[in-house]
């Protein structure tokens, strides 16, 4: 087991040098001068570029230059942006927890409606309810995440008037930054509105929520859905079946907890697919995440907030699939026999 | 009822009483107004910028020392209480207000109020080469150095605590217009000395501390602009507590927020979208009149367009009926002089102009220009308030054109490229306009059809008319009204004759607020005011 985590280790410190050695490379592939790209000061004095190049060892070769890379963005420096002026690693930390928390919201509604959605598709396999909910797990799966929000927002904004269109939290609620994460912050702020703030932030939550948790929603009810129809046909539940188990008790001690394993290795794998929607989700609702900050930062070419968003990003991803994987196969006693076999 | 049952109508149940759950809490909301801005200023200080973006905000910040009203001409005492001007115009005195205070904030506690020091720091740093601040972020006073500012001021002095002269190099009766715009708002100098000692020069800018009725307290670059009640402001603190600008570039996206009450109000609603806001309840749509106007330029340096003749039958070819419908949608007024009819100035006696096709084509009979002759119109390529569609307005140019047997060709390029070709001369004919940076009428004569406005590029027709410079520079130089209104309507009437420029339409600017919010004053300039604005629970 040791082994199989050491290996996975390996592999995660390999992809992300390729990783940092291709943020590191773009200082260089972006159009203007290495040094404006790596500081993200666009008008250097003259007097001060010689000591600047020094500092990011500019002069010197290659190799050393990428140390000197690795050291400043290992102490949090990612240079300032070209459009804002300020640090890039401090406006990633006020966006990214954003995203997160939004991502985190979605995948656990995905996993709640998607988990007792594929159950009764399962249990009542081939009825009608069975046949709608497939149905519909069909559409959501295939609707585009654009079109679906517009929908939404036409409906529930425009027409009911219910939910905001845009951001997190009304911006007459200031809530201190704290963690980044919007509910924490509101509990950890001793602001008057607080309950105020608090009903506001979750009518904000609502749409993107439930525009992000669509795809996801599907895959889990699909993964959910087959793989307790396998279970449901092992011999060991026909036997719990004989000795008369309650339908609800054979689902729940036996269907269900077998049936989750290969669904928590999904949650692996559709996170990074979760965090490319995330992006879209924010954009067209104005969230103040990620991703929203990097498609402006694309579209105003501020290479330093490019350069260290993406790697931030793709750090992050990596992280968690790697993170993921060791612990289904923690908890998977199958997986584990496969790895001992194959070794 | 099954467990799996109870489960989903328990789900069923939480999901629906957390609807009402989430109905609006709106007491603390209501101490705040939320005004969906176009995009981020590039400063806070309006003196280093010319844009509207700038001063919308700059307006909540600062103070000048008057304000001008924009139908009347008249000056109103702001910071100054009251001022003289000598018998040869050029030295001005102004007693400045008591008991103004700045903001206070976290990083400046000002010891002081407001008195002559600080007016001396503003505008010396304009004109003065050796102020601590005149090469600070930039340097460059687009305004000021537009109206040739550090040639007419001599120099700032201060007199008592709370008296300044102002001494003129020759006479500028458009003088009180100028620091009456939002560009002249008052620094503060002690903030300024402060920032000297700790060697943060730019903060001056980017940290702002006026006199007005709201303090910055914080910019997200692209994202929004918040500000807080100045308590001490001297007219008395504003009836909000909270202003926030909620920065949002994308037009549908800011009548989006409007509509779901994410907005209180808007900048600039586009015209094609003012038939659904006009259908709400909720939203109410404010006209405005501003001072700007959109024209058709002729390069007067270029055969046939030297010739008044042709310029009149071109003149007489634009239908502005019909741009008025399908360019402005209506929302907008028949422009007879480049000056807006709501400045004093203008001469109500002007005629209508016409649209006769037939007296065009016997002009330019006479003016030896023939069926089959080409020209150019070229058309500025982005949206501006003056003109939300230069394009199509060229296109119905056009369409009138070629049944007088002439073949325009439409030129359109991106915007600074534009802009660079248009300096050198290269067109034709031009489809342009001007906005009014304050309410003296000179603003829409010397910048646009000047001499000096013509070396410059500026001067879009490429017209210097000497008689027509004399004139002008006359109406600046005298200082009674009577006589500077005889020569603005002398000058308006020269132009209706020799056609340098056809005027095209004046456009309204539209404020759309929702009902609940009252109070909140826009300015023909493009500033806006939220010092008077309220809102009530709807």
């Amino acid at each position: 087991m040791s082994i199989y985590i050491i290996r996975r280790l390996f592999l995660l410190v390999f992809v992300l040098t390729l990783l940092s050695i291709f943020s590191f490379s773009l200082g260089y592939l972006f159009p203007g001068d290495p040094l404006t790209n790596f500081t993200g000061q666009q008008d250097i004095p003259y007097y001060s570029v010689p000591e600047l190049r020094q500092a990011y060892y500019l002069d010197s070769n290659i190799a050393t230059q990428y140390i000197a890379y690795l050291t400043r963005i290992l102490q949090g420096d990612f240079g300032i942006s070209f459009s804002s002026g300020a640090s890039v690693f401090e406006e990633i930390k006020r966006v990214f927890p954003a995203t997160i928390e939004l991502a985190c919201y979605a995948l656990l509604v995905s996993l709640f409606v998607g988990i007792i959605l594929g159950s009764i598709a399962a249990m009542k396999n081939n009825s009608p309810i069975a046949k709608l909910i497939n149905y519909i797990a069909l559409v959501g799966q295939s609707l585009p995440i654009f079109w679906w929000a517009l929908i939404l927002i036409m409906f529930f904004s425009f027409q009911l008037g219910l939910f905001p269109i845009s951001g997190r939290l009304s911006l007459l609620y200031p809530i201190q930054h704290q963690t980044g994460f919007l509910f924490v912050d509101i509990y950890l702020s001793d602001a008057s509105y607080r309950t105020a703030a608090l009903k506001d932030a979750l009518r904000h939550i609502i749409l993107p929520t439930a525009v992000l948790s669509m795809y996801p929603t599907t895959v889990m009810l699909r993964f959910t859905r087959e793989s307790l129809l396998n279970v449901l046909d092992t011999p060991y539940i026909k036997t719990a079946k004989a000795k008369g188990m309650s339908q609800t008790q054979l689902m729940f001690r036996h269907g269900l907890r077998n049936s989750l394993l290969p669904v928590i290795k999904q949650i692996g794998l559709q996170f990074s697919t979760l965090l490319t929607m995330a992006m879209l989700t924010e954009f067209i609702f104005s969230w103040p995440g990620i991703g929203r900050w990097l498609v402006e930062a694309i579209y105003q070419r501020d290479y330093t907030a490019i350069q260290g968003g993406l790697l931030i990003v793709g750090c992050f991803i990596i992280i968690i699939t790697v993170l993921i994987e060791i612990v289904h196969m923690i908890l998977n006693p199958l997986a584990r026999k496969d790895l001992y076999a194959s070794r | 009822m099954s467990r799996t049952q109870w489960l989903f109508w328990a789900s069923l149940w939480f999901s629906l009483t957390g609807c009402s759950f989430l109905s609006k809490d709106e007491t603390h909301a209501q101490q705040g107004i939320i005004y969906c801005s176009e995009g981020s200023p590039e400063s806070f200080n309006p003196q280093l910028a010319t844009s509207g973006t700038v001063t919308a905000v700059s307006h909540q910040i600062y103070n000048r020392l008057l304000e001008q009203d924009p139908v009347t001409g008249v000056f109103i005492p702001s910071l100054a209480t009251s001022w003289t001007v000598n018998d040869a115009s050029t030295k001005y005195r102004f007693k400045l207000r008591h008991n103004v205070s700045f903001h206070q904030t976290d990083f400046f506690q000002p010891t002081r109020d407001f008195n002559a020091d600080d007016v001396v720091f503003t505008f010396k740093r304009i004109i003065d080469i050796y102020h601590p601040y005149r090469f600070v972020n930039g340097g460059i006073y687009p305004y000021f150095q537009s109206i040739g500012f550090t040639h007419v001021v001599k120099s700032v002095q201060k007199v008592a605590d709370d008296e300044v002269e102002f001494l003129l190099h020759t006479p500028d009766s458009s003088f009180l217009s100028t620091l009456s715009t939002d560009f002249a708002a008052i620094l503060s100098e002690e903030y300024g000395a402060q920032l000297e000692l700790v060697g943060k020069h730019e903060s001056i800018d980017n940290q702002p501390i006026g006199t007005g009725p709201f303090q910055l307290t914080e910019f997200q670059y692209d994202s929004l602009i918040r500000f807080q009640a100045h308590k001490k402001y001297w007219q008395g603190p504003p009836s909000i507590d909270h202003l926030v600008f909620d920065i949002t570039s994308h037009n549908a996206s800011r009548l989006g927020k409007l509509i779901t009450g994410e907005c209180d109000l808007i900048a600039f609603p586009s015209a094609a979208e003012l038939e659904l806001i006009n259908d709400r309840p909720e939203i109410r749509l404010e006209k405005n009149t501003t001072l700007n106007v959109s024209y058709w330029a002729f390069n007067t340096k270029k055969p046939p367009f030297d010739n008044p003749k042709v310029r009149q039958a071109l003149a007489l070819a634009v239908n502005r009926d019909s741009i008025l419908q399908s360019v402005y949608f209506g929302h907008a007024t028949l422009a007879k002089s480049i000056l807006p009819p709501v400045s004093w100035a203008f001469d109500q006696s002007l005629k209508k102009p016409e649209f006769n096709l037939e007296k065009a084509a016997q002009l330019l009979k006479e003016s030896d220009v023939h069926e089959g002759f080409e020209m150019d119109i070229w058309a500025i390529p982005v949206s501006r308030p003056y003109n939300p569609n230069a394009t199509k307005m060229a296109e119905l140019l056009q369409a009138d054109l070629a049944q007088l047997g002439i073949k325009a060709n439409i030129i359109s390029m991106e915007w600074a490229t534009f802009r660079k070709h248009l300096n050198a001369g290269e067109h034709d004919s031009v489809l342009i306009g001007w906005s009014a940076d304050n309410a003296d009428p000179d603003n829409f004569f010397r910048p646009l059809l000047s001499c000096t406005a013509s070396y410059s590029g500026q001067n879009r027709a490429q017209w210097c008319d000497p008689d027509f410079d004399r004139l002008l520079q006359e109406a600046l130089t005298t200082t009674d009204v009577a006589r500077r209104i005889a020569m603005y309507h002398q000058l308006q009437q020269l132009l209706q004759h020799e056609n340098p420029v056809t005027p095209i339409a004046h456009s309204l600017r539209y404020q759309a607020t929702r009902t609940n919010v009252s109070g909140v004053e826009v300015n023909q300039f493009g500033g806006i005011s939220f010092y008077r604005a309220k809102k009530v629970a709807l």
